[in-house]
């Protein structure tokens, strides 16, 4: 581990892969420095470089070590690493979100409202009224991270994961919401509603809608405004559950 | 246009050729095939280019019919094929004729969990992303997304050449990748500093052994716990090919293929590059060891495995196009001399 200055540090992941940690923790001046790190290598990549994938605090430089001399890749990235500027503004889109919360769209909106010792209505009101900031997307494809949410509805993950988790699901998870991109996976994450925008489709060059750095607020929908078809399938797909 | 019909999948049977690179930072890891060295000369065994689809088999094989006439080869560490039903036997590491109708049944792998089967032409399914790779967790890839089923039907490409010229081509058992008893080279991990020296101690002392979980996903290991100095818990960041995370419970897991992009663990060490194949072909129940290396030696490595590939394939591109010597057809198999 080599130091760089104000707590940058080189850390070695292989011989095909650089990790360079840009701060300490989740925190919007950490992901200003990732953003302008990620963007400088996007617009113009390293010499050799594959690919550069951010992190909450790092971003990852990757290559083919049969073709990439490493060692000149990591002197490279090092040498924009000194050259960020640090006040560089993100400057990602800013998007709006429809989402429908609670019942089959969000069935774990009441959990959530309970714990938290909120009602629901308040509960969408407060996730509503945030202004997030997608600071990576990861684990799963297209899995979007968004930094931003209200702490009164931090939540510790679910003891069981869902065994499969709907595209579209935005959900709650620790202190930090995200939206499931793909879906279809497993997730530990309590569903509180869902979008019908697609934000992931293998058919797009670019399958994912949303990059990292971009600004998204949520808009509270009804399945009435949705595209014809979409709420019948949910409805279809998760019938309500009813008590007793 | 020819074809491979399914009339049963196998175990997990998937389309696999060198991935589909360039989506990390959108959450997609680029699967491909866990055993590139072998993909690679399945495929040269009948003339197609090293990163052609063909059908990566996991621990047993599938049942297929040729609409036809293909040809093909199966490379694996040890296993068998045979066509017909009950069957007569075909060679490994060579390109056989199949006839048109053919059907042809792939066994049990017994040594590594991989094979490969190639299709002179390659599989023909429709590339998503540059890719014709399954991606079982995404979706996508392959046929729909998911591994073979019975009713499936792969459409193969054209060939480079016609069947009669391709068929014949064997790989010298001297050539052909073995089981390599060695421990696991492995370079420091980005936490590596995360971990206690008692818990370094253990990660590069200890035996560990395959656990049944091991997928494309990743291979999870059990041996004793690896202590880390202050839990294991860091801050989501982007995952490296051969990443070795400790998870909560200590236990070592080595992320593949189809590795999740982030993850929160810390990574104790990176398999080096040139050791990814052995990784993709570990078995549950086998017991693997780790040895650090630095970066020359990893680039060693990976010159050595290019001149092994290297001879694979100067052998391979210097045999004339033979006379088809083992022949499948409905009515049995072969051999021409």
């Amino acid at each position: 581990m080599e130091a760089a200055g104000e707590g940058v540090r080189f850390r070695p992941a292989g011989d095909g892969a650089l990790l360079v940690e840009l701060g300490e923790g989740i925190d919007p001046v950490t992901h200003r420095r990732v953003m302008g790190l990620w963007r400088s290598l996007l617009e113009r990549p390293v010499p050799g470089m594959a690919e550069a994938v951010p992190g909450y605090r790092s971003v990852l430089v990757t290559w083919d070590p049969e073709a990439a001399d490493g060692r000149r890749i990591r002197e490279e990235v090092a040498r924009r690493v000194q050259g960020l500027a640090a006040s560089r503004p993100v400057g990602g889109r800013r998007v709006a979100i429809p989402v429908v919360y609670g019942g089959p769209f969000g069935p774990d909106l009441e959990a959530v409202a309970a714990r938290a010792g909120l009602a629901p209505d308040e509960v969408v009101r407060r996730h509503a009224a945030g202004r997030y900031i997608v600071y990576m997307l990861g684990f799963l494809p297209g899995f979007v991270y968004l930094g931003g949410l209200d702490p009164t509805l931090a939540m510790p993950r679910r003891p069981s994961p869902l065994p499969r988790v709907p595209a579209g699901s935005v959900a709650i998870g620790g202190s930090q919401t995200g939206i499931y991109g793909a879906g279809g996976a497993p997730g530990g994450w309590h569903v509180i509603g869902r979008t019908w925008v697609r934000l992931w489709d293998p058919g797009r060059r670019r399958p994912a809608l949303l990059r990292p750095g971009d600004r998204v607020r949520f808009v509270p929908a009804s399945a009435e405004q949705a595209p014809p078809g979409w709420a019948e399938a949910v409805l279809e797909a998760a019938p309500v559950r009813r008590a007793g | 246009m020819a074809a491979l019909v399914v009339l049963h999948g196998g175990l997990l049977t998937t389309v696999q050729d060198a991935g589909r690179p360039g989506h990390l930072a959108e959450g997609l890891a680029p699967a491909g095939a866990a055993d590139r060295f072998m993909l690679a000369c399945a495929n040269w065994l009948v003339g197609n280019p090293a990163e052609a689809a063909a059908l990566e088999v996991t621990l047993d094989g599938p049942v297929l019919q040729a609409s036809g006439d293909l040809v093909m080869a199966l490379a694996a560490l040890e296993g068998e094929w045979h066509a017909g039903e009950p069957g007569q036997a075909l060679p490994l590491w060579e390109a056989v004729l199949v006839r048109d109708g053919t059907v042809v049944t792939v066994g049990a792998v017994r040594q590594g969990v991989r094979a490969y089967l190639a299709v002179a032409g390659g599989i023909a399914v429709p590339p998503v992303l540059g890719s014709r790779s399954t991606h079982l967790r995404a979706g996508i890839g392959g046929l729909h997304g998911r591994a073979l089923a019975a009713g499936d039907r792969l459409p193969v490409g054209r060939p480079a050449e016609p069947p009669g010229r391709l068929a014949g081509r064997r790989l010298p058992a001297h050539l052909r990748p073995h089981r390599r008893s060695g421990p696991i080279r492995v370079m420091a991990g980005p936490q590596a500093d995360a971990f206690s020296r008692r818990g370094l101690r253990t990660f590069y002392n200890a035996r560990f052994r395959v656990s049944p979980r091991a997928d494309r996903m990743g291979v999870r290991l059990q041996g004793p716990p690896i202590q880390a100095r202050d839990g294991y818990d860091i801050v989501s960041e982007a995952t490296a090919p051969g990443s070795v995370q400790v998870t909560g419970d200590g236990q070592p897991l080595v992320l593949l293929a189809e590795r999740p992009t982030t993850g929160g663990y810390p990574k104790i060490a990176t398999v080096i590059t040139a050791d990814l194949d052995v990784m993709g072909q570990l078995r549950p129940g086998q017991w693997v060891r780790f040895v650090e290396v630095g970066e020359q030696e990893a680039r060693q490595a990976l010159a050595e495995r290019r001149r092994r590939l290297e001879a694979v394939r100067a052998w391979l591109m210097s045999q004339p196009p033979g006379r088809p010597l083992v022949v499948a057809t409905p009515a049995g198999v072969y051999r021409v001399d």
